[in-house]
């Protein structure tokens, strides 16, 4: 972890913040609709909880909490399911559910639906990318949770330093500075620590913290970090929804030779890359 | 290790002329070490006919493992007698319940509310202690060391695993094995079946080489079509599960409420003549009856 200086914000408040915290509208409404169908599919409800990021959070935080002991950390909505039960998954869904919805209108003049179709793309492109790695299919959804939850900070901030988080992207925008340099200095941290620290906090798997950790790094170095520093920019570039930051950053060297070629010609080489965006667009509005 | 089934019924007790052989209680089973630790698994109805044999002269101090919170396998809770006499010792060990966040002591206090039962907790005259256990790590209950392992029901059900004297048990609690959401054809199929595979993988570890496996067999082929998802599983889930685990004997439990003692004997009879050759012996599980390993 990098250590965080001069922060406004309290670490301890934070996270006792993010556990009120409700889920975007679209998956409370299905949630709410598919448990109070004793036909409903499992399949549905692991559909819902993967598209969206506060769910997948709560849900992951509670498997992978010490009282279930696992020998292997858990990232993956599916892996759960089949380790502790569908009717549980279903009903702390639920629980997530009840607290109510993240309001669109928040104060922070920050976009959730743009947000979400860019944290739903990026965990697609990174799982693409995975899988055009070789990495086993079982590891694939890794880095697709990595994609989904790697913005996680910024709605925290959009909910909970609202103000403070206006400002970081304003000068973002007006000053066409990277977001997370602006959020360091309006909040006093960025969202990718801010999304680590609740990431170790919560006991999640430590090449997760860390991807989440360095998604922005000038040099990541696992392959799991490397996958998110690209998936992010493919969806930046492709204008796949919008983060709040429209900066889009070079492949880093590490980068360039995991691929073996730059941004531009990876995007080039990817011919079905507005389906993802459309696939997840249908996740997100319900279709 | 002595084993004898105070309880064999699922769901929901089923006294009457039609089940007087195999027992009408909801699930609960003694286990006795070579020096007489008392080892109880669930506390279904069957507990009060276990508690009727202990002599109320001496001080009882008895271990309970709860496989998990649905009714059928705590109601005989609060009517396990020793916990109105001064100078028992009562454990009660379960898991951490991850949608309420409570653990196994919610079982009583939940039971013991003024609209439902006429004694509080804290007028017992014996002091209850719980203990969260965690899966796959060992607990020491007397001369017994048991292991919890999580087993897919609707909700958290731990299956347990007891060794002593040289012995080992596994019983499952209800349990239905996990299967593919995803058809073969979907594009989440091979991933979600790598996550059966090794869970399944686990179980049977966790059960390996036992002397006696207990497990919920609820269900026939047949009645399995319509139960899918429910929670239980099936005779044959368990005969797959005995072989996989290189169990010495097996024994099939949770019997239907509606499954009469003559419906038994007749699977019974069926199960035998088909598996004559298994490398392990069969049982139906029976109210009363004592098995020493």
């Amino acid at each position: 972890m990098k250590p965080i200086n001069n922060s406004t914000m309290d670490n301890d408040e934070l996270i006792a913040l993010v556990e009120k915290m409700p889920a975007f509208p679209n998956s409370v409404q299905r949630i709410i609709q598919l448990t109070s169908d004793i036909n409903s599919s499992g399949k549905e409800i692991v559909e819902v909880i993967e598209s969206d990021p506060v769910m997948t959070v709560k849900i992951l935080k509670v498997i992978n909490s010490p009282f279930y002991g696992l020998p292997k950390k858990i990232n993956s909505i599916q892996r759960a399911v089949v380790y502790i039960g569908m009717n549980t998954i279903k009903n702390l869904a639920l629980s997530v559910a009840s607290i109510g919805v993240l309001n669109p209108k928040n104060k922070a003049g920050f976009n959730t639906h743009a947000f979400l179709l860019h944290s739903l793309t990026t965990a697609a492109i990174c799982k693409k990318l995975a899988e055009r790695q070789g990495v086993p299919q079982a590891d694939c959804s890794d880095f697709f949770v990595a994609g989904l939850l790697h913005d996680f900070g910024k709605v925290v901030f959009a909910e909970f330093k609202a103000e403070d988080f206006r400002k970081a992207l304003q000068k973002s925008a007006a000053e066409q500075i990277s977001l997370h340099r602006c959020e360091s200095e309006c909040i006093g941290m960025d969202h990718s620590q801010a999304g680590a620290l609740l990431a170790e906090k919560w006991a999640f798997d430590q090449l997760l913290v860390d991807a989440i950790n360095h998604h922005h790094a000038s040099n990541p170095h696992h392959l799991l970090t490397q996958c998110l520093f690209a998936a992010n920019q493919i969806s930046k570039k492709m204008e796949f929804g919008h983060s709040g930051n429209s900066i889009v950053e070079e492949f880093p060297p590490a980068v360039d030779s995991l691929f073996g070629m730059g941004l531009n010609e990876l995007i080039e080489s990817w011919e079905d890359l507005t389906t993802l965006r459309s696939e997840a667009l249908s996740f997100i509005s319900g279709t | 290790m002595k084993v004898t089934f105070r309880g064999v019924r699922g769901s929901i007790p089923t006294p009457g002329p039609s089940t007087l052989k195999y027992g009408g209680n909801t699930t609960c089973i003694e286990i006795r070490t070579a020096v007489d630790d008392l080892i109880i698994l669930d506390a279904g109805t069957g507990i009060h006919a276990l508690a009727q044999r202990l002599d109320p002269k001496l001080p009882i101090q008895a271990h309970i493992f709860i496989t998990h919170t649905h009714w059928d396998h705590i109601q005989g809770l609060p009517f396990f007698t020793p916990i109105f006499r001064p100078g028992n010792q009562i454990d009660i060990y379960g898991g951490l319940d991850p949608v309420t966040g409570e653990g196994i002591e919610r079982c009583m206090k939940v039971q013991l509310q003024y609209s439902f039962f006429p004694i509080r907790e804290a007028e017992l005259k014996t002091k209850l202690s719980y203990h969260t256990l965690l899966p796959g790590k060992t607990v020491t209950a007397g001369t017994a060391s048991i292991t919890p392992t999580i087993l897919n029901h609707p909700v958290l059900n731990f299956g347990y695993r007891v060794e002593c004297d040289g012995h080992s048990l596994f019983f499952t609690g209800d349990y239905e094995p996990p299967y593919n959401i995803y058809q073969p054809d979907e594009p989440d199929h091979n991933e979600y079946q790598s996550h059966v595979d090794a869970k399944l993988a686990e179980v049977a570890a966790a059960m390996a080489n036992v002397d006696a496996l207990i497990v919920d067999s609820s269900y026939t082929d047949q009645e399995y079509l319509s139960k899918r998802g429910w929670g239980h599983g099936t005779y044959r889930s368990a005969l797959t599960m005995a072989a996989q685990a290189n169990a010495a004997k097996l024994f099939f439990t949770h019997h239907e409420p509606g499954r009469t003692d003559q419906e038994l004997d007749r699977l019974f009879q069926q199960l035998r003549e088909e598996n004559h050759d298994a490398p392990f012996q069969i049982e139906m599980a029976r109210e009363g009856v004592e098995y020493t390993f």
